[in-house]
């Protein structure tokens, strides 16, 4: 956990991934949120996706907005340059960042507040977008860092600290993306990092915008009797509508996998999103069916992998770009040259 | 009248939406070709359709083509603004107007000559689509003028050739509708007029261009690949000239790969951060806008300055505050683009005077953007932005390489013990960057929370200060990089003239006339901020100085106040702010009330503010 200090030198008998790195290598500074802040298990559930994938660390970029949520870029993968931006701006900076270099693994890190009031435009606008990344809502259903307000993601009737009831109805990213058109829909549960890490795993090989709202409660102002995003009552409600295994390299089960193939998504990068529980009549390919399932069940903290199409175009792909990165390009081939700018001025005469 | 061949001024009230437009165009660039020095104003509304719109063309042998304010003939066709337009009509001048109706006796000036054309009857008769009727009405106007002003009618033909050549239809009409408005005036009055025009060759290999035409250029050739904005008058022509360009000199035709992209943002707040995301990640990135937009951008340009990423931001300025009036021009935003932001803040501005020098400093803003870490701020505005301007050439450089900055590679982050982002090499106020992706060694974390030289977070007042100390001399040493003022001097001159931007056209005419008055003046366009030893230098070695400059606060001024030890005293201010470009008489009318020497001259328009 990155919530403690721990000596410099890795432990010989860590496991190694691909690229022969540790869990160790894959962390960050130390945390300063609140102790049992959910924010931490989030943060050790991105190390260990990020580690299972292989990705290497300095090909990572981590980019968050402000909040308590978006401290947390600076508590892992060390080695990636990190951009802690302004608040609800992130979206903008990854799109902008993704356009310039398409080849690095983008993780966002923001909040409720970040995602869903000061920056919910930039939000839908990057799911339009279809940018590549993960981004992740870190999702506590309050304002942490000055200290109790309520959020746009607080329930009705969900009581503040001091005992307030909140009366405005929330917004819900889940049902927000899946109605803007959202490529990969999921929420999960920090508590639950069985479920958590496969999901994230599935939203870095995911092309396009993968979105993981992940409810994580706040031990400092949110986790009180009366809340509806506290520790005990997520556990309560909590209600896994889809279980997923994640594949990296698909070869492993091509036999497993049933000719009808129904409940397995091969992702971009040809590893396998394995359903290996849906509920009846449920389509994870299907946005109505998705919004449907999650309308009947009001009462429940819903978690799963929602929705996911591999089939539309990310940003890139509508624009055309080269498979390489933007600012890989050669400036002569940036520049037409003296020549072209002679013959380009007969038209202005 | 005595004749006067090349030097005349005309004006053309139109409706908007009307298609006046083009026929506009057409008389501008057929004086263009005529080799005869020219501009063309567009004075137009923040509107589709329906609402006044003016015209107004100049031309002059010398090359004074500032705006004139009083016109010799006045193409009046636009009866909601018939009185105010008959007005402005020089005495002894003329006025064109559609005598398809009868002309109203209370509008009639003794003093001004009246040729009435029944434009709107020859094209009910000559056209069938009520459309075409409207359309062809204005290119009938442009027959007229053709034979009033004694207009080239092989280089007319050979433009709509060009435009139009490939539609039949379309080419048919236009040579129709000039040939009706051209035979009627031949027939009916003495034609050419008293003033007119004669082919000279005073244009050499000169170009006719707007100035977001040229900055798109600009962009193009300076090698940006991520482009970010949203739409706002009147920066939109830029983009879309981007585009234009990047379809053409961009694309891979074998691999059908484009090398850029344009990302067209949910708000300003997004545009500025695609472009500092882009530049954080090594690209060249640059976004285009106007007043409203700089608005939205404050807080992000705040967090390029403090973590020290480089940005382009090309500032159409339009004629503000709020809203403002969006289709006027104005230097509105010279002190909000200065210190843009909260906290204590200092951007690097080059103020571009015509569409060539918006080429030039469009690639200039990205090397110094790159050199310096920082956000550059071009500031361009509506009457050079929009305008079509007779400009030099634009020259271009093979041997050019684009100034990155200090970026560190892999290897040379291999040479180095450790790297820390804010600790600067060899004296210098710019500390090496490191890009995404590049190296483990390289990475640190961005931020715009308070931080120390090794990028660290921090609340610690030294540590927090030694990296505001330092951005404050980075800025200082910018002034040394930025282009310096142009400067005029002149015999026996006492006092200067200070101006900025597309201001320089009118001001030098209204040099000129003072001097052959007797008045000389030495003169100094200001190019940059931060301001280089020159600025101050000019100001100390005149009695006191005008500065000239479209905005009601003087905001040129307070800038030479607050960033030079120049005593405000000795700084007066003549302000045009009301929103159409500035002529040479503002210049001179704010000045003939403290100077005996000079003379007043009569015009119609606002005068110029002087405090």
């Amino acid at each position: 956990m990155p919530s403690i200090v721990k000596p410099p030198v890795a432990h010989p008998s860590l496991t190694r991934n691909e690229l022969g790195l540790t869990i160790r290598d894959y962390e960050g500074a130390m945390s300063t949120l609140c102790a049992g802040c959910g924010h931490d298990s989030i943060t050790a559930a991105i190390v260990r996706a990020l580690w299972e994938m292989s990705t290497p660390p300095h090909r990572v970029a981590k980019l968050s907005g402000i909040g308590c949520s978006s401290k947390t870029p600076a508590y892992f993968v060390s080695a990636a340059h990190g951009f802690n931006s302004a608040h609800g701006r992130m979206p903008p900076i990854a799109t902008g960042a993704n356009a310039a270099n398409r080849e690095l693994t983008y993780v966002g890190v923001s909040g409720d507040g970040d995602s869903l009031s000061i920056g919910l435009g930039h939000l839908c606008h990057a799911m339009r977008r279809n940018v590549n990344m993960l981004y992740i809502i870190e999702n506590n259903g309050v304002y942490g860092l000055t200290k109790g307000q309520f959020s746009a993601s607080s329930d009705v009737g969900s009581k503040s600290k001091k005992g307030e009831a909140n009366v405005m109805s929330p917004i819900d990213p889940v049902l927000l993306g899946l109605s803007l058109g959202a490529t990969f829909v999921a929420r999960s549960f920090s508590g639950d990092k069985g479920q958590l890490v496969p999901i994230l795993m599935a939203g870095l090989a995911h092309r396009g915008f993968a979105m993981v709202d992940v409810i994580s409660p706040c031990v400092t102002f949110n986790d009180h009797e009366g809340s509806t995003k506290s520790y005990l009552y997520t556990r309560q409600h909590l209600l896994h509508a889809t279980e997923t295994d994640f594949v990296p390299d698909a070869r492993e089960i091509v036999a497993e996998i049933a000719p009808t193939g129904g409940t397995n998504i091969t992702m971009h990068d040809g590893s396998v999103l394995r359903f290996t529980r849906l509920p009846e009549d449920y389509d994870v390919t299907d946005r109505q069916k998705a919004f449907s399932y999650l309308k009947q069940h009001p009462h429940e903290v819903v978690t799963g992998i929602f929705f996911a199409d591999e089939s539309v175009p990310e940003m890139h792909e509508t624009n055309h770009t080269p498979a390489t990165a933007l600012v890989d390009l050669p400036y002569a081939k940036l520049c037409p040259g003296a020549a072209q700018l002679q013959q380009l001025q007969n038209e202005f005469r | 009248m005595l004749s006067r061949i090349n030097d005349f001024a005309i004006k053309l009230a139109n409706v908007n939406g009307s298609g006046s437009a083009s026929a506009n165009g057409l008389i501008m660039q057929a004086i263009f070709r005529m080799g005869v020095p020219v501009s063309g104003k567009n004075l137009f509304p923040s509107n589709i359709q329906g609402l006044p719109t003016w015209y107004e063309i100049r031309v002059n042998k010398d090359g004074y083509t500032a705006r004139a304010l009083d016109y010799d003939l006045m193409v009046a066709m636009n009866a909601q603004t018939y009185a105010r337009d008959v007005k402005e009509v020089r005495s002894g001048g003329y006025l064109l107007y559609d005598s398809s109706w009868p002309l109203e006796k209370d509008l009639v000036r003794d003093d001004v000559n009246y040729i009435g054309v029944p434009l709107a009857h020859m094209c009910n008769e000559n056209f069938h689509e009520s459309r075409e009727r409207v359309l062809m009405k204005n290119i009938a106007t442009a027959g007229v003028l053709i034979e009033l002003l004694n207009i080239d009618r092989d280089v007319v033909a050979q433009l709509i050739e060009q435009k139009y050549g490939r539609k039949k239809g379309l080419h048919e009409s236009n040579r129709k509708a000039l040939r009706l408005g051209a035979d009627h005036v031949r027939a009916n009055f003495p034609c050419p007029l008293p003033f007119h025009l004669q082919t000279m060759n005073a244009n050499g290999d000169k170009i006719l261009i707007d100035g977001n035409t040229a900055v798109a250029l600009g962009c193009v050739y300076a090698g940006a690949t991520v482009a970010a904005w949203y739409p706002i008058t009147p920066s939109t022509s830029a983009m879309d000239a981007f585009k234009m360009f990047c379809e053409r000199f961009r694309k891979d035709k074998t691999a059908g790969e484009q090398n850029y992209l344009i990302l067209q943002a949910e708000d300003e707040l997004a545009a500025i951060g695609m472009v500092i995301g882009a530049s954080w990640n090594g690209a060249r990135a640059f976004t285009s806008t106007a007043g409203p937009g700089i608005s939205l951008m404050n807080e992000l340009l705040g967090f390029a300055y403090f973590a020290e990423i480089p940005a382009v931001i090309i500032d159409v300025q339009r004629v503000g505050p709020s809203t403002g009036m969006p289709t006027r021009t104005q230097q509105g935003d010279i002190l909000e683009c200065a210190y843009a932001s909260h906290g204590d803040t200092k951007h690097i501005l080059l103020f571009p005077a015509n569409p060539a020098e918006c080429f030039d400093l469009a690639v200039k803003s990205f090397d110094l953007a790159e050199q310096f870490q920082t956000p550059v701020f071009l500031l361009t505005d509506l009457d050079i932005g929009m305008n079509d301007w007779v400009t030099p050439k634009l020259e271009w450089d093979d041997s050019y390489h684009p100034n990155r900055g200090r970026v560190l590679s892999a290897e040379d982050l291999e040479a180095i013990p450790r790297f820390y982002r804010f600790m600067p090499e060899n004296g210098s106020a710019v500390a090496p960057r490191t890009l995404p992706g590049v190296s483990a060694k390289g990475s640190y974390f961005t931020r715009g929370s308070g931080h120390n030289k090794y990028g660290g977070y921090t609340e610690i007042p030294d540590e927090y200060r030694e990296v505001m100390d330092r951005l404050l001399r980075k800025h200082k040493e910018a002034a040394g990089f930025v282009p310096g003022p142009i400067v005029e001097k002149r015999k026996g001159a006492r006092v200067g003239i200070i101006t900025v931007g597309g201001c320089d056209a009118a001001v030098r005419e209204a040099v000129d006339i003072l001097a052959e008055q007797g008045t000389p003046m030495d003169y100094m366009r200001i190019r940059a901020f931060p301001f280089d030893h020159p600025v101050e230098a000019f100001i100390a070695a005149h009695e006191y100085c005008y500065v000239v400059e479209q905005n009601r606060d003087g905001q040129l001024r307070s800038l030479l106040i607050l960033e030079t030890s120049a005593p405000k005293e000795k700084l007066r201010s003549i302000l045009v702010y009301g929103g159409f470009p500035l002529s040479a008489k503002h210049v001179l009318n704010a000045i003939a009330p403290e100077m005996k020497t000079v003379k007043t001259v009569e015009t119609e328009e606002l005068d110029a503010i002087h405090r």
